[in-house]
């Protein structure tokens, strides 16, 4: 059943912008990556809405937006709880939910996390700007307009697949109010958010440089996270560490999850709109499995790191990936061809 | 085309995490060393590596980005150790690439006044005139050796040592985009509008970064920069369509 979705922003919440995967290739124009900070949390959001995992979605920040699906859709709540109700009702998180006509979203305060992604059948439907649709905040241009979602803002999905058509189609046959299906992925392949949590960390370049003291503090000692942290980078503050001695170092190429040493002593750890090369030390990067952790956390929030080989790394995320393997493909088969 | 350094290229890998590599080949800012990113760069870019899905050149160092789950090889190592194999055979041959001819691009530059509030002090500084600042900044040959930071910028080296000034004490909240400036023994533009220490000496109409074109960023690693000096007229000819 083909018709036009529209979802109408009642209110935009502090930051809902628009995101994806990220803008892969061109970091050597200067032009960051972006995309959702929990990649895990937007890639199953698809998944349960019948999407290709990498379409766009919302990411909502610490206050959730209102919205208004003014037709009948279908969509999922996966990362941080931010206590979203539909039409007044508390809806699960990482379910599909078939919603009717004139539904209103409404999220609200974290209650774990602190960002929640919106998956909607069909994927958000913005330009693509070198072959993503991810919102670049500070050069403003991507997702909507290049900015954070507001009220009176208008998103159109894209065509939902076949697969999203039977999902949705499923799930109406049960009633008319929203509806959130009884199946999921496996609670395994959900972060354990905390915010409290011990970050698996790779050691990085300049790991060595640290002094004996500084480098038992970067593995036993509790960071918390400070108030100027956003889609960046995270400033960590409660414990300063220190060189052995100064180094001078030129700019060069830094990732997600690079942990930078400025002189001040407080570690920053880039996220997903951090600039594509830097000139700190970097004293490591946070294994890809534990950046979902890390991209939940808010200000006040504390975190440990523990040091991990890159090997190991690999293989958690490789064991990870076969596992969303997996359930894409359970999703596939409870929902066959020819089923409605 | 150019010649490239015959010798095989000696690099030290490391982990840049579990989704990149950084391939460092020296530990200075010269052209030898930027010959040699710009090798390896053009060499990864003419082979098809699978798992490979971005690549930052620096200026002694070339960052990889790569997906694990798409690395080729043996599945008894691991993603990163397979890649670094690729990359050493890759570099074993690089001395057989060709780059390509450097590009020289021309900024035309309006000096001094409001669009180069700080040119009068840079030239006070240097006890010359301002004259003598655009002189010698228009004279110079630059070398854009890398592009990072924001999106479009160009660290260009090739500063003549009579106009090296340390940055400013009290940064400004906002400097336009397409402002020309020097910053210790750097000179470069600031694509877009942001936060700036250095000292302003002028601005090009150019859009260094624009997003809607093919090629957003108008320098890239390896490119040749001339200035010129262009009057206030011409400056705002050039921004009117």
């Amino acid at each position: 059943m083909a018709h036009t979705v529209t979802l109408r922003i009642v209110t935009g919440g502090l930051q809902t912008t628009v995101q994806d995967l990220g803008r892969i290739g061109q970091q050597r124009s200067g032009i960051p990556v972006c995309g959702a900070m929990d990649r895990l949390a937007l890639r199953i959001g698809n998944m349960l809405v019948g999407n290709d995992d990498g379409a766009a979605s919302l990411e909502a920040s610490l206050v959730g937006p209102a919205i208004t699906f003014e037709q009948p859709a279908l969509i999922a709540l996966t990362g941080g709880d931010l206590e979203a109700t539909i039409n007044g009702t508390e809806v699960p998180a990482w379910h599909a939910i078939s919603v009717p006509a004139g539904t209103t979203l409404r999220a609200g305060q974290p209650r774990v996390g602190c960002r929640s992604y919106i998956a909607v059948g069909g994927g958000i439907d913005v330009p693509l700007v070198f072959g993503s649709r991810s919102t670049y905040l500070r050069a403003q241009f991507g997702g909507y307009e290049g900015r954070a979602l507001r009220s009176g803002d208008v998103l159109v999905p894209g065509v939902p697949s076949a697969r999203s058509g039977r999902i949705a189609d499923a799930l109406r046959e049960s009633g008319a109010a929203a509806v959130p299906a009884r199946w999921s992925v496996s609670s395994s392949l959900r972060p354990r958010y905390s915010d409290d949590p011990v970050v698996r960390l790779i050691a990085g370049a300049h790991y060595d440089l640290l002094d004996d003291e500084s480098r038992d503090q970067l593995g036993a000692g509790t960071f918390r996270i400070s108030a100027s942290s956003d889609r960046m980078g995270y400033r960590l503050s409660g414990v300063t560490l220190s060189l052995r001695k100064p180094v001078e170092l030129l700019s060069e190429g830094v990732a997600f999850g690079t942990v930078q040493l400025p002189p001040g002593g407080e570690p920053i750890v880039l996220m997903a709109d951090h600039q594509t090369t830097g000139g700190y030390p970097r004293l490591g990067e946070v294994a890809s499995i534990d950046l979902p952790l890390v991209a939940q956390l808010k200000p006040g929030d504390r975190l440990r790191f523990r040091l991990v080989s890159v090997e190991e790394a690999q293989q958690l995320f490789l064991a990870q990936e076969r596992e969303l393997a997996l359930a894409q493909f359970g999703i596939a088969l409870r929902h066959p061809r020819g089923t409605t | 085309m150019t010649a490239l350094p015959t010798a095989p290229i000696s690099a030290v890998f490391s982990p840049l995490g579990d989704h990149a590599v950084t391939v460092t080949v020296g530990d200075s800012i010269d052209e030898t060393t930027h010959r040699r990113v710009r090798a390896i760069s053009a060499a990864l870019d003419a082979r098809e590596i699978a798992g490979i899905v971005d690549q930052v050149p620096a200026f002694a160092s070339l960052v990889v980005h790569y997906a694990p789950e798409r690395v080729g090889g043996d599945p008894a190592e691991s993603p990163y150790q397979r890649l670094v194999g690729m990359l050493t055979q890759v570099l074993a041959h690089v001395g057989d690439e060709t780059l390509p001819a450097p590009r020289t691009t021309e900024i035309p530059v309006c000096y001094g006044g409001d669009l180069g509030p700080d040119l009068e002090d840079v030239a006070r500084q240097h006890a010359m005139t301002p004259r003598d600042v655009i002189d010698i900044h228009t004279a110079g040959d630059y070398l854009v050796y890398m592009v990072g930071f924001m999106p479009g910028f160009a660290y260009l080296g090739g500063l003549d040592e009579r106009l090296v000034t340390p940055r400013r004490t009290s940064p400004r909240t906002a400097v336009p985009a397409g402002t020309v400036g020097i910053g210790g023994q750097q000179t470069g533009v600031y694509p877009l509008v942001s936060p700036g220490g250095w000292n302003l000496i002028g601005q090009t109409p150019l859009r260094i970064f624009d997003v809607n074109r093919d090629e957003p960023a108008l320098l890239a690693t390896g490119d040749h920069v001339r200035f010129r000096a262009i009057s206030l007229a011409e400056f705002t000819a050039w921004r009117t369509p």
